[in-house]
């Protein structure tokens, strides 16, 4: 054990006061500990421990074929399971050269961007919650529940999705599924304006957000910050717009940036990137109606070697099962190369470094957990401010024990 | 002007000239190496430097490639110009008996925790970093699980047969 434990011997009182924060704490949301010595009420170091829930997804990579390979990419951020989905497609993607057909990239931007903000309303709100207004948390749920029952029409699951395909997706969206779409964009928009006017001027929250946990962007840059935490300390770094995926460059969005990177403008830039998703939202959901003809029911890319065949083709016709098998046992070997893709996740720049040498899974595959990288940084941004300031801290930097310990 | 692959190359061949090798351009990404004991040397370099200014390190990781004698593990850099949007992969190599290879937390904040994970699965020794011990796996641990010579699987399991599968 750390030497903050043993007290020296002879002694029984020090200056400070040292307590475990998680690992199974309410207020960590996740299980990582964090050991804070405290001098009254103020903090004067953190330690944080990390691996609670490791569970070695990048040695499991490397002895899995592309398929099996998403369902470990859900359980990493799983507050927005299909955005590490499609980053796992939209590399092998780019590896194997497949380029998508129009459609599929505006569906997936619908998807991506609803998960977006599936991820982004839990944050917020649990900021909410730590600030002592549960309310808010309880309300929004139910809208996140809109989202999952899209996702369900879609891919048959909720939290852990395993959605879509190499090329694609596994089906075309059902009316339903857009229906339900509909239902979602009519409903949220006044939802979320609600949970704006509760939060965003009240003066209670924003006493205790101002200031608290701040980190000035040189420090952020340095310490590997992306997404919405790296934009509130004024660094306009997105990944959709510096190197667009999936045709993001068709949309017209903004980037919203924060500037002293303290938990209310972390706050502000997740709430403003809200309303923009739905902005990208309803553009794709009017281009996606716009498609006509043949066009209008396309939902994967013609790569038959890496896109599993229709499930009845498979019953039915033996060429079908062939290639059905073949893909499931990895038997169509990835081509020897090297990649490093990336995509805007939740919580910033999701990456992946792919090595592959022929064989059937990549030889290594190494994630780049936003969450990881920037969760070091807690330490020097809790110093000095309050127990209380830290757990406002660590919930407005949204950390997902998923993502970092991978 | 765009920074280009061939302009960062012609200026890191200007400073540093032959020590740099093995350049490629895999998927367009400028990919190099170097020997290890230089590692500090070009990533201040290409920190530093005004025309390329590499101030972002994207992601650290270690690679173990047993059958290259004396260069069993590559750490692998990816660094990021945000200004100009380009991104580059740096390369050093180390022997698997003495992994030692500069620690890179004084330039990037970042390199902490990245290095440490890369030293708990690879066992990459990075000499000068403060705090050099395991992150997600047990301190107890007495291996470093991701190199290539610990399988996945207990490798006395028969009742597996993937001999009609083509797997090795």
């Amino acid at each position: 054990m750390s030497e903050h434990v043993t007290l020296p011997e002879g002694n029984v009182e020090k200056h400070t006061t040292t307590i475990n924060l998680g690992p199974t704490h309410p207020a960590t949301h996740g299980v990582f500990q964090n050991i804070i010595e405290l001098d009254g009420e103020t903090i004067v170091s953190a330690e944080q421990t990390v691996g609670y829930i490791h569970r070695a997804f990048e040695k499991i990579a490397e002895h899995r074929a592309p398929y099996q390979i998403t369902p470990l990419t859900d359980r990493l951020n799983y507050c927005s399971a299909p955005l590490n989905n499609f980053g796992w497609h939209i590399t092998c993607e780019r590896l194997l050269g497949i380029k998508t057909p129009k459609r599929v990239d505006y569906l997936r931007i619908i998807i991506m961007e609803l998960s977006r903000i599936s991820d982004h309303l839990i944050c917020n709100s649990i900021v909410g919650v730590d600030s002592g207004a549960f309310s808010g948390f309880l309300y929004l749920m139910q809208y996140r529940e809109l989202i999952y029952e899209i996702y369900e029409e879609i891919c048959g699951s909720r939290l852990t999705t395993n959605m879509g395909r190499i090329g694609g997706f596994e089906r075309n969206f059902t009316n339903q599924a857009f229906e339900k779409l509909e239902r979602f964009m009519k409903e949220w928009p006044p939802a979320l304006k609600e949970f704006d006017e509760m939060f965003v001027r009240n003066r209670i929250f924003m006493d205790r957000t101002i200031g608290v946990g701040p980190i000035s962007a040189e420090r952020a840059l340095n310490y590997g910050f992306t997404g919405p935490n790296l934009r509130a300390a004024g660094v306009d770094y997105d990944v959709r717009i510096h190197t667009p995926y999936s045709s993001y460059q068709d949309f017209d969005f903004t980037i919203p940036v924060g500037s002293t990177g303290d938990c209310y403008d972390r706050f502000l830039v997740r709430d403003q990137e809200m309303w923009q998703s739905m902005e990208i939202i309803k553009q794709a959901y009017q281009k996606v109606q716009e498609f006509k003809g043949a066009e209008a029911e396309v939902y994967h890319a013609d790569v038959p070697d890496f896109y599993l065949p229709d499930k009845k083709d498979v019953y039915t016709k033996m060429e079908a099962l062939i290639y059905h098998f073949k893909i499931i046992m990895g038997e169509t070997a990835l081509p020897v190369g090297e990649i490093y893709s990336s995509i805007e996740g939740a919580n910033g720049e999701l990456g992946f470094y792919l090595i592959t040498d022929g064989g059937r899974a990549p030889y290594r595959l190494h994630f780049r957990r936003p969450c990881f990288i920037y969760y070091q940084a807690y330490s020097e941004l809790t110093k000095g401010g309050l127990l209380s300031d830290a757990i406002i801290t660590m919930s407005s930097l949204n950390l997902i024990a998923g993502e970092l310990d991978a | 002007m765009a920074l280009t692959n061939e302009i960062i190359r012609s200026r890191l061949m200007e400073k540093f000239g032959e020590q740099l090798t093995g350049w490629e351009e895999p998927y367009g990404m400028l990919t190099f190496t170097s020997d290890k004991n230089l590692n500090l040397k070009v990533l201040q370099f290409l920190y530093d430097d005004s025309e390329l200014g590499f101030k972002f390190m994207t992601d650290l990781c270690a690679v173990h490639y047993p059958n290259q004698e004396g260069k069993e593990l590559a750490v692998v850099y990816h660094l990021h110009n945000l200004k100009e949007n380009v991104r580059i992969r740096y390369k050093v190599f180390t022997d698997i008996q003495k992994p030692d290879v500069y620690t890179a937390c004084a330039l990037f904040s970042a390199a902490n925790w990245m290095e440490r994970e890369t030293y708990d699965f690879f066992g990459v020794n990075f000499v000068g970093h403060p705090n050099l011990k395991r992150i997600l796996n047990v301190e107890e641990m007495e291996y470093f699980p991701l190199r290539k010579e610990y399988p996945l699987e207990d490798q006395k399991r028969t009742d597996k047969d993937d001999e009609m599968f083509g797997r090795d």
